[in-house]
């Protein structure tokens, strides 16, 4: 397991390959659908909100406001990625991501600008609200909510050991394409 | 109505927030196949203990609580009229109780009122039936999931698969190697053979009402459907698409009859966070037992 925090350096990225477990602790945003349009059509960021060396969260969370005013993180697993697809290496290249975490995987565009920008793709594991929402300390603060909604809104939660994998690093290398690959093989032989 | 609306939303907060018995089980045999120290093994751990902390906390499994499809079985003279107002009501309340994300979005306006009331949500489906018992069934299917199900044209010349068991077979293979993980696996298939478009995927829905290890009562769908979950777990792709040994949980498959010019194949996908629970209700509308 390997533990990385916020800020992330090019250096912490470059070291890290496929297959490899971690957990971070720290500032993470999220970001889905609508906010990737937004800003890849030049929408700017919402003001006080600087991505640079940091991570941005596919994840449209469940989140309650107490009594006192407070955000309550209820549910917060990772969202399916390849919709960001269109829009995810310009905002890797534009906002000085290191990492991007989301679920089932990102296509050739992703990988390369992970490569030429020193960014990885982490997964969190699909459906694991609880466990991942129990890693949200605290919600800093929320962004885009009125505009978006709250699961599209940006987000911002402090988190202490959020567990991923690697699964496209910044050397080339994806999981997916080489899972995709072998289980076509492997389906060839049994047709 | 009242009494009836609290069962709903004690539906609506077990569904969202406790797994079903028979997927707890098939998740557990899928944790002792996988090989130790891989990152299959890791998120099946993971996943077992979200399913725990769920239970525990009683908060969503899954925080995308999914498109809300009721399946009510009821007798000759039910008020359906006032069973969808009562699960409108009951919708809302499992919303502000945080059992349900603010999940349905206006299609043409792009708001989200945070209800997850409109038109379509939530889903309600009635079947009459000859008993006097009014059943109710609740599937809450993710989106991730809802995205990677697929509908086949047959004969598909891409696939070379022909109008007859072979070619299904073909076609739904293909959908389990399209979905690789991105459906959230391992997941659990249902599929139609036939119908039209619409009836075809509605169809394949109402197979994730069945018990995950219940077998098929029509032998040649029964054999289709241990075919596929062996060769789908012979692939590799494995949970989340990590690689390993179990890619599926379950294929429940059926078949409705079809017009001579079309043969449709529907495969719908579940995600492991299979969200399926049943009441049967007295008449007063209480919680008689639970059906899953």
């Amino acid at each position: 397991m390997i533990p990385l925090s916020f800020p992330l350096t090019e250096e912490h990225i470059r070291a890290l390959r496929v297959g490899d477990e971690i957990e971070f602790t720290g500032l993470l945003f999220t970001g889905r659908d609508a906010v990737h349009k937004y800003l890849a059509r030049g929408g700017a960021l919402p003001p006080g909100v600087d991505l640079r060396g940091g991570i941005l969260y596919h994840c449209g969370p469940v989140v309650l406001k107490d009594p006192d005013g407070a955000w309550r993180v209820v549910a917060a697993g990772p969202t399916t990625s390849a919709r960001e697809e269109p829009y995810q290496a310009e905002i890797i290249a534009k906002f000085g991501l290191r990492g991007v975490i989301g679920k089932g995987g990102m296509g050739e565009r992703t990988l390369a600008a992970c490569a030429a920008h020193g960014c990885v793709y982490l997964h969190a594991v699909g459906g694991a609200a609880q466990v991942l929402a129990e890693c949200v300390n605290r919600v800093r603060a929320v962004h885009l909510l009125e505009q978006f909604g709250a699961p599209e809104a940006v987000w911002e939660f402090e988190v202490e050991r959020f567990p991923a994998v690697v699964t496209m690093d910044a050397h080339g290398h994806s999981l997916h394409r080489d899972i995709e690959a072998a289980s076509r093989a492997e389906l060839a032989k049994r047709l | 109505m009242r009494v009836l609306q609290e069962s709903l939303i004690e539906l609506l907060r077990r569904t969202s927030a406790e797994m079903p018995e028979d997927v707890q089980r098939a998740i557990a045999r899928a944790l002792e196949l996988e090989r130790q120290g891989t990152i299959a093994e890791s998120a099946l751990k993971i996943i077992e203990r979200n399913i725990e902390l769920a239970r525990r906390k009683s908060q969503p499994i899954c925080q995308d609580t999914g498109s809300i499809l009721f399946y009510a079985d009821v007798p000759v003279g039910f008020d359906e009229i006032a069973f969808a107002a009562a699960a409108r009501q009951a919708v809302r309340q499992a919303t502000a109780n945080g059992w349900l994300r603010h999940n349905s979005v206006d299609t043409l306006t792009g708001r989200n009122d945070g209800t997850n009331l409109g038109p379509g949500s939530p889903a309600l489906h009635f079947h009459q039936h000859p008993s006097p018992g009014t059943d109710v069934r609740l599937i809450l299917k993710g989106g991730g999931c809802e995205n990677v199900g697929s509908q086949y044209s047959l004969p598909c010349e891409r696939l070379e698969a022909d109008r007859d068991l072979d070619g299904c077979r073909k076609v739904i293979l293909d959908a389990v190697v399209q979905a690789q993980g991105r459906g959230c696996g391992p997941g659990v298939l249902g599929v139609c053979l036939g119908g039209d478009r619409a009836t075809s995927y509605a169809f394949s829905k109402t197979q994730f009402l069945r018990l995950l290890d219940d077998r098929n009562p029509v032998p040649e769908l029964d054999r289709l459907e241990q075919d596929i979950l062996h060769t789908a777990n012979a692939l590799g792709i494995g949970p989340m698409g990590f690689g390993g040994r179990t890619t599926l949980l379950g294929v429940k498959i059926g078949a409705i009859n079809r017009l001579p010019a079309s043969f449709f194949v529907s495969v719908s996908y579940m995600c492991w966070a299979y969200r399926r629970q049943g009441v049967r209700l007295n008449p007063d509308g209480g919680i008689e037992r639970w059906l899953y």
